[in-house]
């Protein structure tokens, strides 16, 4: 019986010859991720000093303040502060702070690296599974284990297979792409479990969208959301200065999968999901003449260069309604000055857009642009649960950057292909 | 939770209580203690007051669902909830909670539970009598290897306690 990509990278991490779902392993961990929300602050800083340890290996620790950057008061300053003085204290260099959420940096700044364990004190760690890496999301107590011994115990998912095939049509995104998968699998469908995302339909999408599907691998439950690297993944790598210090798995194709889902790219038309579910996905159509309030394209799963540049495309020589804001914020330092140079920020802000620091903020409502009660909004984030964005009466609709730009003109959600 | 029964009163919810519920962002900011009068208050503003320690949180499928904030289970704990039970639980929300000492149980049977019931939860047997009722259902039996964690009020406190290392857990 052959391997999964995920059985064959937690084999290698386990210093195994070979694992199979259900097995509960050991792993050494490649790099530990901690944000500032969830980071030292939480059980951590105070549980290690009580242990009277220090972390396992400095260098394999990367800690990121930016769901409080830039902060909006001073308790949140307080706990950015606090995570760079411990990060400090504890000698770790890899500190990168007022840049953009911590999962696009990791990718940027050649952490999350295919073969690789990693591990995050944040849900959407699994988005490195677009790099080819088995990476998924832990709590504080987990991590306080993980920083002290360099390990964890993990149990061996099983994999769903989902495959996509053919071309997408004009006006339909890797956002949609993934909405439409959760709509199927539903939001607990992937518990405990690794999806895999195969087909040509993956394997023609740049970086820059298989990082998307990725994000969302927990929004189906999963523990991971793995597309096997390829030459773009090599790449994407290559621009950065890296070609090596990596190894690229694949599945065999005798490698077990516990579920096998196909579906056609040319069948697919531009989806959101209505609140307050992820999974509540429907086809923008139906939900056509929405009113919205605020649209907008950030985070670590929408507000990547190429989201951006789609965006552009929608709201060249366009204003967007009179009443309604359209907040961007390039989904980190880099994206941002890319945009600028390649005038797409131009092109955003001439549209009415106003262009927020790379942040968290808006994205749960921490800052930046949280909603009031009863405002709706049109979002390229990755959740829409009760309250998520601001006001536990705010409602928010998840779509493409694409679809929010689209709506951001007509001041409802529309279908942005008339725009294209 | 020594003793091998647990009795007390239930609040009841439905399926879907994900972490932006449990503990919203907007409160993260604040310490657990601040935070806890929070937790849940997205759908039930009243929850830290009348969830009265010895109670039991009851609800459906997929509880704790989203982030990997730890936050979610002890704001919990600070009001007092040391055992869950749901027809399913949420990965990440599962292992958090069972690290900071908080009993979680699946039982398929929670829509027959509503709020107020009085429950005896014997979860080394796996079964739960719902005395309101006249009720029993089958619960996850917790193995003991487990329990000694939450017994000891989580991970931490156990690795203090036992000076074990990882091998002996
Ligand atoms: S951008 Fe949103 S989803 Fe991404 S890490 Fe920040 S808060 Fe989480």
């Amino acid at each position: 019986m052959g391997m999964t990509i995920s059985e064959k990278i937690l084999a290698r991490a386990a210093r195994l010859n070979k694992t199979k779902a259900g097995d509960i392993v050991w792993v050494k961990v490649d790099k530990a991720m901690m944000d500032d929300i969830l980071g030292p602050r939480v059980e951590i800083a105070e549980n290690l000093k009580k242990l009277k340890k220090d972390v396992w290996d400095r260098n394999k620790v990367v800690i990121i303040s930016d769901h409080y950057t830039p902060p909006a008061n001073a308790k949140q300053a307080q706990i950015v502060k606090f995570t760079r003085d411990w990060a400090r204290e504890y000698g770790i260099d890899n500190y990168y702070e007022f840049i953009g959420p911590c999962h696009q940096i990791m990718v940027e700044k050649g952490h999350a690296l295919p073969g690789k364990v990693l591990l995050g004190t944040d849900s959407h760690t699994c988005m490195y599974g677009a790099m080819g890496a088995f990476a998924t999301g832990i709590g504080s107590t987990e991590m306080l284990g993980v920083l002290v011994t360099g390990e964890i115990w993990l149990k061996v998912p099983e994999t769903i297979k989902v495959i996509w095939e053919g071309n997408l049509k004009k006006g339909v995104m890797a956002k949609d792409v993934i909405l439409k998968t959760i709509g199927e699998v539903g939001h607990a469908g992937a518990t405990y479990k690794a999806v895999e995302h195969v087909g040509n339909t993956i394997e023609n999408m740049i970086m820059d969208e298989r990082m998307c599907i990725s994000n969302m691998a927990i929004e189906m439950g999963a523990k991971a959301g793995i597309i096997p690297a390829d030459d773009k993944t090599k790449d994407y790598l290559l621009n950065r200065g890296i070609n090596d210090g990596y190894e690229i798995y694949k599945s065999d194709n005798d490698a077990k999968y516990c579920d096998t889902l196909y579906f056609k790219a040319e069948e697919l038309e531009p989806v959101v999901s209505c609140p307050n579910e992820v999974d509540n996905v429907t086809e923008i159509k139906n939900v056509e003449g929405t009113p919205i309030h605020q649209a907008y394209i950030g985070s670590c799963t929408g507000g990547r260069y190429n989201d951006l540049l789609q965006a552009s495309n929608v709201l060249k020589g366009k204003k967007i309604a009179k009443g309604v804001r359209l907040l961007v914020s390039p989904a980190s330092k880099e994206v941002w000055d890319k945009c600028a140079k390649d005038g797409i920020l131009q092109i955003l802000s001439e549209a009415g857009s106003t262009i927020l620091a790379p942040s968290c903020g808006a994205c749960l409502g921490l800052h930046s642009g949280a909603l009031a009660s009863g405002e709706v909004c049109i979002s390229s984030t990755n959740r829409n649960f009760l309250g998520r964005m601001g006001s536990k009466d705010s409602k928010v609709y998840l779509g493409s950057p694409l679809s929010v730009a689209a709506s951001s003109i007509e001041g409802n959600i529309v279908d942005p292909r008339k725009y294209l | 939770m020594s003793d091998k029964i647990f009795t007390g009163n239930v609040w009841k919810y439905g399926d879907n209580i994900n972490t932006d519920i449990i503990s919203p962002p907007a409160y993260m900011e604040l310490s657990i203690k601040e935070a806890s009068r929070y937790a849940m208050s997205p759908i039930d503003t009243n929850f830290s007051q009348k969830f009265k320690k010895g109670d039991i949180l009851v609800a459906e499928n997929n509880f704790g669902s989203g982030s990997s904030r730890e936050t979610a289970p002890l704001t919990l704990r600070e009001i007092g909830v040391y055992i869950i039970i749901a027809k399913s639980f949420a990965r990440i929300f599962y292992r958090n909670s069972i690290n900071i000492g908080i009993l979680v149980l699946e039982c398929s049977e929670t829509h027959k539970i509503e709020d107020r019931d009085e429950l005896e939860v014997d979860y080394l047997g796996g079964k739960i009598k719902n005395i309101t009722k006249n009720e029993i259902y089958k619960c996850t039996k917790m193995p003991e290897h487990i329990m000694k964690i939450i017994n000891a009020k989580g991970l931490v406190p156990f690795l203090e306690e036992h000076n074990k290392d990882r091998e002996e857990y």
